[in-house]
């Protein structure tokens, strides 16, 4: 059967949900190979091979840490050349796309990013992607070369399907080009505890209504109460109120959760870019006139001071 | 030595517009009014912070578009840049990314460049893959994605805030930058500047000017291809609760309902 070739996103060993995700949509298309680089690269094979990888290939140099992106590019190279397959992807990270983008150059192969879903189709994977803030939905091919596609995280269930994941050294031999932008620091964010934004389930945003950083625990109380992650329209960032990381929208994170939740936000068109795709969407305005309430399954026109800690205690003696 | 700067600004359709697709699934660009890419201001913005602490710089602006993109320079010029490029061919319509960055590849090319600068992704297509694939075409380290830049002899430093780590990154020039909407809040044109545009040298490549065969842009030559584009239905009208004291309570109810809790 076909190939297909997944790009594994890992911390240590620990692959990270999307890729599990990747495999998923993967097994629509072919049997899946996994890549995966860098310390610790050996130790994803188990959990890959639980999720339908046949095959794991894994290399580990210096180099994917101390250079940007390129050496990955290279990884990924030597990876499609030894494996052939129908089809590339690669999670649609900031990094993903970059190392996807240049591996479509230099295979000569079209590209499509954040893709939220994927199929086969008579003439090669067919991709779907949200279009224009996502008010619009397409579907798209690659006509050239292999298919090269990055994926959204939260588009598609995590499925388990034991496959032999036979873990193989990938032999990769670096371009001149590798070591061209040197990484001087690496300064690691420090963990909350809370979910990954773009991986949770939920997700509970503040936006300007919070109205200061000293504000910002009431989202966070709700937040914990339902264990979600935390969100901020641009406005609550830009004030200096919530951590740049945490944005949702255009400019920051894109999130597709279950369950979407804000708080003193407006939903201004960058805002929508970035969570218009969650399945269940909740407001908390005390203006009955703003646009989030067009988007909303429920909405509650109050003052989130009043009604997020209502909701909070509610939440948390629900659950006893 | 002078150092030469390449913006790559991108003229796109405003989205608080109608925005929508034509019969032929490209972007319609008629009924929407353009405008510069509000995230490439960040980057003329940057090139004019760092033309202003080298001891002689050039900036010039590059767009690929239709002649309504011209708008998009003059903006650009009128914040301050030297000269301006424009690249028009109607071969070029329905260019996919690939088709794009090769014509913006070998534009900055014939330009001529030390430094050029992206912004982070465009407000419309928003893939944020172009500047990686420009920095491949062109052969040179990509020091992407920053929300801080700064050039000194001959060496662009600058801190990249990823979703694990905030990395501080370095290459020699030449190279290819891209910055993000944290770099720095962009200058307003000044009257004078507004002005001054008008008379800045903007000049007009096509195709054959940079020796670029037809076949390889514009919808036949893109290596992707869109097959189908639907508006998405409207989200059918939620519940919506005025707060009387229990709203919170009541938010919890459809939570629960919801299974949520
Ligand atoms: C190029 C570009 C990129 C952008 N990218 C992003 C992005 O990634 N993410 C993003 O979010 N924005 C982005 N923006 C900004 C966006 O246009 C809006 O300015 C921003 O989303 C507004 O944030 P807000 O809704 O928190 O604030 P506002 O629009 O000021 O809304 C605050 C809301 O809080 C409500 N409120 C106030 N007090 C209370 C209270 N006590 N209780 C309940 N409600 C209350 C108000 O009624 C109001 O609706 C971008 C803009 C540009 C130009
Ligand atoms: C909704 C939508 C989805 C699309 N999906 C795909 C896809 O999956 N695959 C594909 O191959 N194409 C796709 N395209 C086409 C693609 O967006 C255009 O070809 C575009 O010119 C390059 O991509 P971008 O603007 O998204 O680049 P981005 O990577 O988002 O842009 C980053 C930066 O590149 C520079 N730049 C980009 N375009 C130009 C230009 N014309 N002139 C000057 N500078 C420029 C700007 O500095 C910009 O800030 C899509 C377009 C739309 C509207």
């Amino acid at each position: 059967m076909a190939e297909v070739l997944v790009y594994v996103d890992h911390v240590d060993g620990a692959v990270r949900k999307p890729t599990l995700e990747l495999l998923t949509l993967a097994r629509r298309l072919g049997d899946p190979v996994a890549l995966a680089l860098g310390a610790g690269a050996e130790n994803t094979a188990a959990v890959l091979a639980e999720h339908g990888a046949v095959k794991v290939l894994t290399s580990d140099a210096p180099e994917y840490a101390e250079y940007l992106v390129v050496p990955k590019v290279d990884a990924l190279q030597a990876a499609h050349q030894a494996v052939s397959p129908v089809a590339v992807l690669v999670p649609s990270s900031a990094e993903g796309k970059e190392i996807a983008a240049r591996l479509a150059v230099r295979i000569e192969s079209g590209i499509i990013t954040d893709a939220v879903d994927l199929e086969a189709g008579d003439e090669g994977p067919v991709a779907t992607q949200a279009a224009f803030a996502a008010s619009f939905t397409t579907k798209s091919r690659i006509t050239k070369g292999t298919p090269v596609i990055t994926v959204k995280p939260n588009s598609a269930p995590v499925e388990a399907s034991p496959a032999a994941g036979a873990v193989e050294a990938l032999a990769v031999s670096f371009s001149d080009a590798a070591s061209g932008t040197k990484v001087l620091s690496r300064t690691p964010r420090e963990s909350t505890g809370r979910p990954e934004l773009t991986e949770a389930a939920i997700v509970v945003s503040g936006g300007r209504g919070v109205n200061g950083a000293e504000n910002f625990h009431l989202i966070e109380a709700l937040a914990d109460s339902l264990g979600a992650a935390v969100g901020a329209s641009r406005a609550a960032v830009d004030a200096g109120w919530y951590p740049h990381s945490n944005q949702v929208g255009q400019t920051g994170k894109s999130v597709s959760p279950q369950l979407y939740i804000a708080n003193g936000i407006s939903g201004a068109i960058q805002h929508r870019a970035g969570m218009q795709t969650s399945k269940t969407i909740v407001a908390v305005n005390k203006d009955a006139e703003a646009p989030i309430f067009d988007l909303v399954d429920y909405g509650i026109v109050g003052d989130l001071f009043q009604v997020v800690p209502q909701l909070t205690d509610e939440v948390n003696t629900r659950k006893g | 030595m002078s150092l030469r700067i390449v913006v790559c600004v991108k003229y796109v359709p405003d989205a608080t517009g109608d925005r929508h697709f034509a019969d032929d699934l490209t972007v319609d660009r008629d009924d929407v009014d353009g405008l510069l890419s509000e995230l490439d201001e960040y980057a003329v913005e940057q090139a004019l912070q760092i033309a202003d602490e080298a001891d002689d710089a050039e900036i010039t602006v590059l767009t690929v578009g239709g002649e309504d993109a011209k708008d998009a320079l003059r903006k650009a010029l009128s914040m301050g840049a030297d000269k301006a490029v424009h690249v028009e061919d109607d071969d070029l319509h329905g260019s996919d990314v690939m088709a794009t960055s090769l014509v913006l590849a070998k534009a900055v090319e014939k330009t001529g460049y030390d430094l050029v600068i992206c912004g982070m992704a465009s407000t419309d297509g928003t893939m944020g893959v172009l500047p990686a694939i420009l920095a491949e075409r062109l052969g040179v380290p990509q020091v992407t994605l920053l929300s801080e830049v700064k050039v000194e002899d001959g060496v662009v430093t600058g801190r990249r805030d990823g979703d694990s780590a905030s990395e501080q990154l370095q290459a020699s020039l030449p190279a290819l930058v891209s910055v993000t909407d944290q770099s720095g809040e962009a200058r307003y044109p000044s009257f004078k500047g507004i002005m001054a545009a008008k008379k800045k040298p903007v000049e007009s490549l096509d195709l054959e000017d940079l020796d670029i065969d037809a076949e390889l842009v514009g919808l036949a030559g893109s290596w992707s291809a869109v097959d189908s584009a639907t508006q998405r239905p409207a989200r059918t009208a939620g519940t919506i609760v005025k707060d009387e004291g229990e709203g919170g309570k009541q938010l919890a109810e459809f939570l629960a309902s919801q299974k949520f809790i």
